[in-house]
This record gives C-alpha cells, structure tokens and sequence, in this order.
C-alpha cells in the first residue's frame, strides 16, 4: 500500500497539523513516511500545503506530482490541485466558500460540511479532525487507535486533554462525509 | 538501536549535533534553515551537555565564532542558507587555510542574490569548487533523506577532525522542511579538556611549561613556505579522495541509461527509475553521497555498460561538469533539471530520460 495525499487550504485550518497527525499516526502502525510542507511565499500569505506519504515500503520521492488523495478546503486550492489527483483517485472537500465546485468524472468526489459542522459542535478548532475523519471513512488507511495515538505524539502534552474532543471530531467527520 | 523520531531534516542536524557531542553551535536566521537554531534554543544544551548555542550579530561573526572555538580544539558548527554561506565564505577559506575543523550545514535556495526561499541545488559550484579564494577544498556530504541529516553531522565532525579540515553539509530546502522517521544514535558524550588537548595537540588551549606555544593562522607570507602549505593540504585532498569517497547506486546492475543525482534530486529520480523500470527501460540511478570527493572512479566503471547519462540537478548543470570528467566523456551526458526554487516531478525527469536518449 502506498497512499499519496495532499492536503491543501488556508493557513490556520489546520492543513499543516492534520498532516502531521497523519504521518504521526503512520509510524504507530509502523508504516514509512513522508511529510512535505509549503513553505514559501504562498504559506506567509495565505493558502498553505502539505504532501503526505504513507507506505508499507519504502518511500523513494517525497515530492510527487500527483496525487491519490486531495483533501481540499479553499478555492484557490481547488484550482491548484483538482487536476494532480489520479484518475481513479479521489477528492474530499468542504464546499463551505467553494464558488467553482470540481467537475473532474475519472475520479470519485466527496463533499465534507466540516466548517458548519465544527461551529455547530462549538469548537472551530476540531475543523481539521472532522476533515481527517471523513477522509478516514473512505480511506481507512489508518486505524482509529493509532489516529489518537498519533495525536498524543504529535501534541504537546498540556494539550493532550484536548484529544476526546478531537476524537470526536474525527468520529463526526466519519459521519457526515458523503459523495457528491 | 537508537531513538525512533518523526522530525524534520532541520531538527535532525540540530539533535544529531547535540548527540555528537558538539561544544558550540554560532549562527544566523535564514529560510529555510531557522529550526536549526529554533530547535536548539529549545532544546538548552547548554542546560545539558553544556553546548553552547549563541545567535551571533550576523552570518560573517557566526563562522569566526567558528574559527574560534575550532582554534580552541572544540567541536564546532555553523548553519545557513545560499545567501548567508555567501558571506561566510571569507571565514570558510581561512579556516582551510589554519586547518581547523568545523562543520557547516547550507540548506540551500533559489539563488543568485537573495533569489527564493524555495529548494534549489544551485551551490554545488560553491561547495565543491571553491566559493572562498585560495587553493582548498571542503569535504562536501549530501544527504537525502532526514536520516542522513542526523547521520551525516556525526559522520560530518569525523572527517572534519581527521583531516583538519572544514566540512560541508549541502542540503537543500526540501530535505531541511521535509519530515520523515529518523533513527537518532545514542549520544556521545562531549570530550573532557583534557581529551580535547590529547587529541589536538596543535589546538589553542592553553600553554603550558611542557610544550611551545601554538599559533593558529593561515598567513605565510614567504612563498615558498606557503607553496608547501598549500601542497599539505592537496595531500590531504587526494587522501580523502583515497579514503573517504561515498556513494550509492540503485538498480545499476543491468542498467543501461543513468541518472546522476544528489539530495533531494537523487529521491526523485528513485522515483523516476521506478517509472521507467515499470516500462521495461533499464535505467539506474547513481548516487554521489560524498561530492567532493566526487566518486569518479566507480561512475568510470560503471559508465562502460551504460549508453547515457542523465545529471538531475536543481540547477542550470552544475555537477555535470564532474560527471563528464569522471566518464573522460566516453558516453553522452546531459543535464535535466528545474531551477530558481522549482522543484522537478518523478514525471518531469523521466520524460527528460526518454526525450534526450529514447528519441522521446
């Protein structure tokens, strides 16, 4: 198994950190991998990025160009990395601030309301958990019980009383994702 | 075996230099190597190990702060990016010239000039050629994976202690942003005084009734003096190009077109092999893990099987030019690669591959 993913949106959804919990949570399952970030010009204005690898071999080129997986939460992404996802690939998205919704046909397209979704829970900060549990759903490359470990990793620990509230946000994800 | 670890490329140097058991770290924040630093400040060696992390006022104090605490004996290092190496440049040639030991890590981007902050490999004439003035040569290591970044500091202040001589590591933005799981190796602790006299006897560190005073410099200002010197330190070069050369080659066995490629580029070009492999193209790849010395003697060899080679560089074609020196150009050598802080495709190399040697 080798799953490529990019994940793409603004800075401040979380886009950097739900990668991070991901490659975390690859290693708890003693899988190989990557974590590539943008972190250039377009990172200190506005949209950020990050490549994530998962393999049960090793990984040769963190840097891809295209995708099995795009996790996309802002337009401007959208436009970027629509067309890099492999045919038979798939897209999840938020459409929340979406104006040109994707078209592609050779790859499956999932829809995750996770912006309303996160305001209705009372937390904008768990945005990023429902995103990665909807993704889960579809592709449960990772198992739950290494998601919360990756999670106690890749937070510090004043903030480890934070992870039912995340799980939660990864479970709600799961629910409320659905293909388009 | 040692500490399992997801880090970045950035935060492996700086754990590595930490469990190499390194006196002192002086540098200066630039893209894309400030973890570095970061990581180290937030890590207190100094609290620890007693290792010294000091911010310097610039790039040009940073390496003289080097020189300094080299000329001591100790086991120092300095970071930087393309721009700040520039202006290191000048501390890098005198310490050649003293023969002082010292590891100096450039997490390369886009240049000429301040250029980008993206990944780039466009300092390989820089490291491997020269950069400062005088007639010497840096050890150049090139990692390609976050591993290498912790292995190669170590690896980094053997060579620089064993032949007096700096050592460069050359990365580049990617391999220094990038995370990937790291084994650390077990820390080494740092080298008492009296260790540091025993293993440098030519170090400043304090005269006493017993021996005459060292001097650290690199002027000499009789000629003849300095042509001996200067012949010294060839000596030495040709010992690490006896000694010290490391490479490593993937699917070059019944390979029959090359790549050529360092760092980040080589990781690509894994990829690109893979491609081509899975089109029944017998393509390799040949990895220069040392690039100065550069390992021309087994590219010589292996040339003899090979119909072409591709030198994949982030650059306009900078190690190409050892490359054909290395093949006495016996076989076609091209260059591919993106520049100014672009990043080439697994996809974009292997099209350059059918497109320079498979008539597209």
């Amino acid at each position: 198994m080798t799953e490529e993913i990019i994940i793409a949106g603004f800075g401040g959804q979380g886009v950097l950190s739900m990668g991070k919990i991901l490659a975390y949570s690859g290693i708890m399952q003693n899988q190989e991998v990557s974590w590539m970030p943008s972190y250039g010009p377009e990172m200190r204005g506005g949209t950020a990025n990050v490549t994530v690898i998962l393999s049960d071999e090793m990984i040769s080129s963190p840097i891809v160009n295209e995708f099995d997986t795009a996790i996309i939460l802002n337009q401007q992404s959208m436009d970027k990395f629509e067309k890099t996802v492999k045919p038979g690939g798939i897209l999840v998205y938020d459409p929340n601030g979406i104006t040109r919704h994707p078209t592609r046909k050779d790859i499956t397209i999932y829809s995750i309301d996770a912006t309303d979704e996160a305001n209705r829970m009372g937390n904008v900060k768990i945005f990023n958990m429902i995103v990665l549990g909807g993704y889960l759903k579809i592709k449960p490359v990772i198992l739950i019980e290494n998601i919360i470990k990756g999670l106690e990793k890749s937070l510090p620990k004043r903030h480890h009383g934070l992870i039912p509230e995340n799980k939660n946000g990864v479970m709600r994800g799961m629910e409320i994702v659905k293909q388009n | 075996m040692g500490e399992l670890k997801l880090m970045k490329g950035n935060e492996a140097v700086a754990e590595a230099a930490i469990r190499a058991g390194a006196d002192g770290y002086f540098g200066y924040p630039i893209t894309p190597q400030s973890e570095i630093m970061e990581y180290l400040m937030t890590e207190k060696p100094y609290e620890t190990t007693g290792m010294v992390v000091l911010q310097a006022e610039s790039e040009v104090a940073a390496i003289n702060m080097v020189y300094g605490g080299a000329a001591c004996g100790r086991m120092v290092m300095t970071s930087s990016s393309s721009p700040g190496i520039s202006l290191k440049m000048e501390g890098i040639s005198y310490l050649a010239g003293a023969e002082l030991p010292a590891v100096i890590v450039n997490v390369v981007r886009g240049g000429p000039g301040l250029g980008t902050i993206q990944p780039s490999q466009s300092d390989y004439f820089q490291a491997t050629k020269g950069g400062g003035h005088g007639d010497y040569r840096m050890y150049v290591l090139a990692p390609a994976s976050v591993q290498e970044m912790s292995d190669f500091v170590k690896i980094g202040f053997e060579m620089a202690f064993k032949y007096l001589n700096p050592v460069m590591i050359l990365s580049d933005g990617a391999i220094g942003q990038m995370m990937e799981k790291v084994v650390l190796f077990d820390p080494i602790p740092r080298r008492t005084p009296e260790e540091i006299e025993k293993q440098c006897p030519w170090a400043t560190t304090g005269k006493n009734a017993n021996r005459k005073h060292n001097v650290i410099t690199s002027l000499l200002l009789d000629s003849h003096e300095q042509e001996q010197h200067v012949f010294k330190l060839r000596d030495k070069y040709e010992r690490m190009q006896k000694e010290d050369v490391k490479f490593e080659k993937i699917q070059c066995d019944d390979a029959e077109f090359l790549f050529v490629a360092y760092g980040s580029s080589a990781r690509i070009c894994q990829k690109a092999v893979d491609i081509a492999r899975a089109q029944g193209i017998k393509v390799g790849l040949f990895r220069p893990i040392t690039l100065f010395p550069f390992p021309s003697e087994e590219l010589l060899k292996l040339s003899s099987q090979i119909k072409g080679i591709l030198s994949v560089e982030m650059s306009l074609g900078q190690m190409i030019e050892d490359i054909k020196l290395a093949v006495e150009c016996k076989i076609p050598v091209n260059h591919f690669g993106r520049t100014g802080g672009v990043i080439h495709s697994p996809g974009e190399v292997f099209e350059a591959l059918k497109s320079t040697y498979l008539g597209g």
